[in-house]
């Protein structure tokens, strides 16, 4: 009775999806980070260039070799080490030399991701694990900053970024007075809010200071995030909840002591918040998913900036904040699961 | 005209697929002709498989009764067709294994003529009464839980209803048969209701209709037959509003406990055909023989609503509608929760509402890489009963399926697959979950022995 | 430091006395003797609820089928109790229908364990009753005693299995029971279709046509539901008889060295049936070549 039947495929429900997949999250954070590198090759030229590239280089051959020695799939077509690449290199001084970036990105996806198992199981942000491993490792070139838009950049790096490995960088004292740019003394405008009231939250807002490869222009920053938002990639409620608790902390702070304690617009634009608060304190895997966690854990992050840079003997809090903040996620998520359908809150709450 | 008790309009959380109603929600019903052969399982409901009360050679109208119930949550089983009973023995079914069914070889000249039985007066019936007709009936939910309808409509001692819910809403993708049945059979319809408000003693009923059926809210609105308290109100059109604990929160504000059912906050659900059914078969005492089906998906070359007998071979529908070539996949119901057929042999039951003919081309569209989990938290907003569908995955890939009964709640999920469709991740997670329920199953039955 | 030091030491010891629980100093001593696997074939959570059962007095230690004969009778010694009766028993698969002899009904995508696919339309093997072969059961084996053959099909090792349980409730389609192993009559079909329905999903069903239970001693075999059925209260009457007329090799004779054998008749069959799928084959391949 049977007849034969046309070749059928079965497959379990549902059938259809939702056209969103992994790796086309990491492809966009990669696509929306683009016009933040390209701002920092422009102001800072030649160094930064390659800086970002020997990141996102050792960061995917890392994660590659990584797969290869485990025998495992290779994972590097998800592109989630190249963001992480990145990110690491958008966080470090454009001066900071490349073999020290190259060992910065091994670390980030090494210790940062592969140990605990690859994409998913880690619990800190990986750019930040290799950032904090070479501000521990390496805290002179970490801290060495140079002025952007200087002539020539485009030609010849700066000093410091061939230096061989293992041996001292080469100052770039002289390559700052070479600039010739008055004013100038080689610090970030953190480091100089103690000193002087230099930056204008118009140049922090618009990238004409110094600092880390990518956390000077916030306005791109800005936008690029929101390209992330339309995208339907980024939750909102991160950015929002850092930003504000850093805007809210330290205007109560200023308006109690204004003259020790800095204004709230200087605190949000300045450093690496809006890149750490955009990109990545928004990391899916090492944020919460709870509504609740979420917004416990961006308020938690602006508040620890906001300690650290003004209590702290650090200039620049946000990459503490924020790792310190990953390792709370597992707990801020138990804690903060929602009460299931049809049950009172203590019926549902597991331990 | 109607006071609006309504609350609420929607549930929180739930997911958006692209609706596919086009193509069938302007075609009025038509009916299929009858098939060569006609197999009908003795299975096609909740509960324990009806008896079968003929004999191989027997001789049957349409609308005999062919099975008895097989106890109080079973319901009996009547000829789709007049026919002869060529055997009663194993048909392969839509879940892939093989079932007891009732072969019926079709008369050629058979008619479309039901077998009627005494008239029943629903007006003089007491509540118990109706409740025993609708078991005679054999009438089961025909939005695809096929859970048996007098069940519903049986009110414990202590308990009370006070309204009654028409889900009109159909909230999967590609389906518009209720959607044509409240167009072409709006009387029936309010007539089912009125059967339903007094078997159930309840003080109201409300129909609850998404909002893409916009000419289907005007047209009940404007027949509401005087003097009935039934109120007809729009709820957003979401997936999966449908769901009978979802569509009871957008319309009422109250949440069925967890591990309950909709008496527990003194309500009963039923599905629109099913009470259009009610009013149609009830008074001359016939028995479900019939129902519509939307046949549509890319795959199909003519997609429509088909009033279809029960027990027609799919592979007799298909010929009918016409496959187109590359056709690859045939789903009954619709494309969220649907299972997949092995063969085009299995028959339809009183619980299948669509058939979807998927193509080569949606197979290719179907993302195969599975990543790892990125704690997205697309799954935990989806959910409509708030649970956490990316711990259970995590918990279902250590195989700890106990700790997803007990800790998780895994037996309040219904498999809408709202979590699986929005995975960035392509993660199967409610085939993990199905999993899960069957192995936690196994136990308890390797237990009990 | 010394006072403080002696002070809190005697408080150690003096709740040691006093909060000691007693327990049986044999427990530790069984406990060592038995295997930890931790099965549960015994019927006990675990090896230390077992020895605790076995001091108790309340089961025989050749419940065990993990441990050794010397191992029991060790225990056996220890305790003073009857070392306890101890038949080896196996698992035992109820299906034949490997890839070479059974024909797929659709094609599976989806989760690779057998219950995924089960759970999808029955896995769209031909045969509704029939293994998968996707690993669920060598899978859930802890003493490693099941493998799959070529035909996708598990084969049980009669040595190294304990007869634990876990493969018979890993298998969604319930093709597992465990036997004792000297009984090796066995009918390796669950399939309930008669005659050519049955053969048409695959080769090696069992038909139900009842040449088995005809050859085979006065009620040893009865057909029910088109499948052969062997009680077991009778199978010391069992000998290779029933299987030499099999059509299609259902029923087979489980040999420990050589497997399971089947009778003459469906050796010639499934000759036959290859040679036929060898020109058909080729025959294919021919016609390929032609419009190529």
């Amino acid at each position: 009775m049977s007849s034969e039947p046309l070749s059928v495929d079965i497959l379990t429900s549902p059938h259809v999806k939702r056209p969103m997949s992994t790796n086309a999250i990491m492809r966009n954070v990669a696509v929306a980070l683009a016009p933040v590198a390209l701002f920092s090759i422009f102001a800072f030229g030649l160094s930064a260039l390659l800086l970002l590239s020997v990141a996102t280089i050792s960061c995917v051959l890392t994660e590659w070799a990584v797969c290869r020695l485990s025998g495992k799939p290779n994972t590097v077509g998800d592109y989630s080490a190249a963001v992480t690449g990145l990110l690491l290199g958008l966080t470090l001084p454009p001066s900071f030399p490349l073999w020290m970036v190259a060992v910065g990105g091994a670390i980030s996806i090494g210790l940062g991701k592969a140990l605990f198992g690859g994409l998913g199981y880690n619990t800190f942000n990986p750019a930040l694990v290799g950032r904090a491993f070479l501000q521990a490792a390496f805290p002179v070139a970490v801290t060495t900053w140079t002025p952007p838009f200087v002539q020539g950049r485009f030609l010849a790096c700066i000093p410091s970024t061939l230096a061989f490995p293992f041996l001292k960088p080469t100052p770039v004292a002289e390559y700052i007075a070479a600039a010739n740019i008055d004013a100038f003394t080689g610090a970030t405008p953190l480091n100089l809010e103690g000193v002087t009231r230099l930056a204008d939250p118009l140049d922090l807002f618009m990238g004409m200071t110094s600092g880390s490869t990518g956390e000077t222009c916030a306005v791109l920053i800005l936008l690029c995030g929101g390209y992330l938002l339309v995208r339907n990639m980024l939750d909102w409620r991160i950015p929002a909840g850092v930003l504000g608790s850093v805007f809210a902390l330290s205007g109560v702070l200023h308006l109690i002591n204004a003259d020790t304690y800095p204004g709230p617009l200087f605190m949000v634009f300045s450093g690496g918040l809006m890149l750490g608060a955009i990109f990545m304190a928004t990391d899916m895997v090492t944020s919460p998913t709870t509504a609740l966690g979420v917004w416990i854990f961006s308020i938690l992050i602006g508040v620890i900036t906001v300690v650290i840079r003004l209590k702290g003997s650090l200039p620049e809090g946000v990459m503490y904040a924020i790792l310190l903040a990953n390792a709370v996620t597992p707990l801020i998520e138990t804690w903060t699961q929602p009460r299931v359908f049809g049950t009172t809150k203590k019926a549902s709450s597991t331990s | 005209m109607a006071q609006n008790f309504v609350l609420g309009h929607t549930f929180s959380h739930g997911v958006h697929p692209p609706e596919h109603k086009k193509g069938t929600r302007t075609e009025p019903i038509e009916r299929l002709g009858f098939a060569p052969t006609l197999v009908v399982p003795l299975a096609q409901h909740i509960g324990a498989p009806a008896k079968a009360v003929v004999a191989k050679k027997q001789e049957v109208a349409r609308g005999e009764l062919i099975a008895e119930a097989g106890g109080f949550v079973s319901v009996p089983m009547h000829a789709p067709a007049a026919g002869t009973v060529t055997k009663i023995d194993l048909a392969l079914i839509a879940s892939g294994s093989m079932a007891p069914a009732v072969y019926i070889k079709v008369d050629p000249e058979a008619s479309q003529e039901a077998l009627e039985g005494e008239p029943f007066d629903i007006e003089a019936a007491a509540p118990g009464d109706l409740v025993g007709a609708v078991q005679q009936a054999g009438l089961v939910g025909l939005g695809g839980a096929a859970f048996p309808t007098h069940v519903k409509m049986t009110v414990p001692e202590g308990k009370t209803i006070d309204t009654v819910l028409a889900n009109g809403c159909e909230c999967e993708p590609y389906l518009t048969c209720d959607h044509r049945l409240m167009l072409e059979q709006k009387d029936e319809l309010f007539a089912g209701l009125a059967i339903a408000l007094k078997a159930t003693g309840a003080d109201r009923a409300i129909i609850g209709i998404e909002d893409n059926k916009q000419d289907a809210l005007a047209l009940l609105r404007d027949s509401v037959p005087h003097g009935l308290p039934i109120f007809v109100a729009p709820v957003k059109t979401k997936y999966p509003q449908g769901a009978e604990k979802m569509l009871i929160k957008a319309l009422l504000n109250r949440e069925v406990p967890s591990g309950g059912l909709p008496m527990d906050v003194n309500v009963a659900c039923f599905n629109v055909s099913t009470l259009a059914q009610m009013a149609a078969l009830l008074p001359k005492r016939q028995g479900l023989i019939e129902r519509v089906v939307t046949v549509t998906g890319p795959g199909v070359r003519k997609p429509g609503n088909y009033l279809i007998p029960l027990g027609t071979p799919l592979q007799f529908i298909l010929d009918h509608v016409g496959l187109t070539d590359d056709a690859r996949q045939v789903i009954l119901g619709g494309p969220m929760m649907g299972p997949s057929v092995s063969s085009l042999d299995v028959p339809t039951t009183k619980g299948v509402s669509g058939i979807l003919a998927l193509t080569q081309k949606e197979l290719d569209d179907r993302p195969k890489q599975v990543y790892p989990c990125i704690k997205c938290g697309s799954c935990v907003e989806a959910c409509p009963l708030y649970l956490n569908p990316s711990l259970l995955g995590a918990l279902a890939r250590k195989e700890e399926y106990e700790a997803m009964e007990q800790g998780y709640h895994l037996n309040d999920c219904f498999e809408c697959a709202s979590c699986t469709y929005v995975c960035p991740s392509n993660i199967p997670l409610v085939q993990y979950f199905r999993i899960a329920k069957s192995m936690n199953r196994e136990r308890k039955a390797a237990k009990r022995k | 430091m010394a006072v403080l030091g002696i002070g809190l030491s005697s408080i150690l010891a003096l709740a040691n006395k006093k909060l000691h629980i007693f327990e049986d100093p044999r427990i530790e001593q069984v406990d060592d003797l038995l295997p930890h696997a931790n099965c549960g074939a015994c019927g006990f959570p675990g090896c230390r609820a077992f020895a605790e059962e076995l001091v108790a007095g309340d089961v025989t230690p050749g419940a065990c089928p993990v441990s050794s004969s010397e191992c029991v009778a060790t225990i056996a010694g220890l305790l003073g109790i009857e070392a306890g009766a101890r038949e080896k028993r196996v698992a035992r698969l109820a299906c034949a229908g490997g890839k070479n002899v059974t024909r797929m009904r659709a094609n599976y995508a989806g989760l690779s364990t057998c219950r995924g696919a089960s759970l999808v339309a029955g896995g769209g093997k031909g045969c509704p009753w029939g293994c998968l072969g996707l690993d669920d059961c060598m899978a859930a084996c802890p003493f490693d005693a099941i493998t799959m053959d070529e035909n996708e099909l598990p084969v049980v090792d009669e040595d190294k299995c304990t007869a634990c349980g876990a493969c018979v409730l890993a298998c969604p389609k319930h093709l597992f029971s465990l036997h004792d192993v000297n009984h090796r009559l066995w009918v390796a079909c669950m399939n309930n279709e008669r005659g050519a329905a049955a053969k048409k999903q695959c080769e090696a069903a069992c038909i139900g046509c009842g040449l088995c239970a005809k050859d085979a001693a006065e009620g040893l075999i009865e057909i029910t539901g088109n499948l052969a059925q062997i009680d077991f209260g009778r199978i010391e009457a069992a000998n290779m008889d029933a299987i030499q007329r099999c059509p299609t090799g259902a029923i087979v004779w489980l040999d420990k060295e050589q497997g399971p054998i089947i009778g003459a008749k469906a050796v010639e069959a499934r000759q036959k049936a290859a040679a036929k799928a060898a020109e058909e084959a080729a025959a294919a391949a021919a016609a390929k070549q032609e419009t190529a």
